[in-house]
């Protein structure tokens, strides 16, 4: 089904419907996580990935256009590309343990330490939670910064567009009437918002 | 090397291929399709597939997920599965969001810029704005005008 859908994605001309097709493509993954046992990368995937990202990438579409032009340029080097990565990839696999087996070297090393001692140093039942908060603290910390550089970022860039839509309004004289006013302020707080929820969940 | 291409191996391995198949799908759309908006869901789908990678490699058959039970009395028979990819994989996912949206917010300046999120024809906006330039300015430039 994500296969399926991914597809979808690239024979999609409508932007609005592709944006929707990712959201259900972040919906079906979050699905895939809960199976495989992280069920807090699954509720963070489906926030994140299928409720921020949506909206944002919305915004986006309210601000510019609707729908993809067809290209010119011949998808055959793009395919041969992928192709090729693709094969070096599952050349790459086939050394790697078979799914879910218990004595793989990811699950033998540190993973087990973890899991014995977290209760015992933290305290805190959800081991997820204890280890990306007390053992990585620091990674949780860069990546708040991370996440603060972004909205600064997204910030210098949208800020002044309204300023500067007014401008351009004035100088051609025409009546665009206060709707594209409305719109861009309404994606304006989309974007504005979305990075500090993240940094949230 | 073909020999070891046995019924446990291939199904042991079908879970890579299907995420590398995804993540393909997504490198797809990032080279060929030129409207950056589709770009970014293209690498949007290259992001989770990578996700999934990781997920799938942490995952005992058999296991639960990592939560102990409240009173933390654990069961030593229950299996927990590996939650060192579940940490990796949660920050990834809240930098890959503070990355597409850093990306949508230069989509909406170059719109704004170019009037167009087509990279044919903002390439051709600079070929024009280029030419443009040296005809102006060819003969004090060196005369390319």
């Amino acid at each position: 089904m994500l296969v399926v859908t991914a597809i979808a994605v690239v024979r999609m001309r409508s932007l609005f419907a592709m944006v929707m097709l990712s959201g259900v493509f972040s919906l079906l993954s979050a699905l895939l996580f809960v199976t495989l046992d992280a069920v807090d990368v699954a509720f963070t995937e489906a926030a994140v990935g299928a409720g921020i990202s949506t909206v944002l990438m919305l915004g986006t579409l309210a601000l510019t256009s609707r729908f993809e032009r067809p290209s010119k340029h011949s998808p055959l080097i793009p395919l041969f590309v992928v192709f090729v990565a693709g094969a070096a990839l599952i050349y790459g696999t086939l050394d790697m343990p078979n799914f879910g087996a218990a004595d793989a070297p990811a699950q033998t090393h540190v993973a087990p330490d973890y899991l014995a001692r977290s209760p015992h140093e933290i305290g805190v039942p959800n081991v997820v939670t204890g280890i990306l908060a007390s053992y990585r603290g620091y990674d949780t910390l860069g990546e708040t910064a991370v996440v603060f550089t972004a909205g600064i970022g997204v910030l210098l860039l949208i800020s002044g567009l309204r300023g500067r839509r007014r401008r351009d309004d004035e100088d051609e004289a025409t009546e665009r009437g206060p709707g594209a006013n409305v719109q861009n302020a309404a994606s304006d707080a989309a974007l504005n918002t979305g990075p500090k929820t993240g940094g949230q969940a | 090397m073909f020999d070891e291409f046995t019924g446990p191996f291939i199904i042991g391995h079908m879970n890579y291929w299907l995420f590398i198949i995804l993540m393909m799908t997504g490198l797809y759309i990032v080279v060929a399709k030129g409207n950056l908006v589709k770009k970014i869901v293209g690498l949007n789908i290259f992001q989770t597939s990578v996700f999934m990678l990781y997920i799938s490699m942490g995952k005992v058959t058999g296991g639960t997920a990592p939560i102990f039970p409240h009173d933390l009395d654990i069961d030593p028979d229950v299996i927990y599965s590996n939650p060192l990819p579940h940490v990796l994989i949660l920050t990834a996912i809240v930098v890959g969001i503070a990355t597409t949206s850093l990306g949508l917010a230069l989509i909406v300046r170059i719109n704004e810029e170019y009037g167009s999120i087509e990279e044919e024809r903002i390439l051709e906006i600079e070929q024009a704005i280029t030419v443009a330039e040296n005809t102006a300015h060819g003969d004090v430039m060196g005369g390319r005008g």
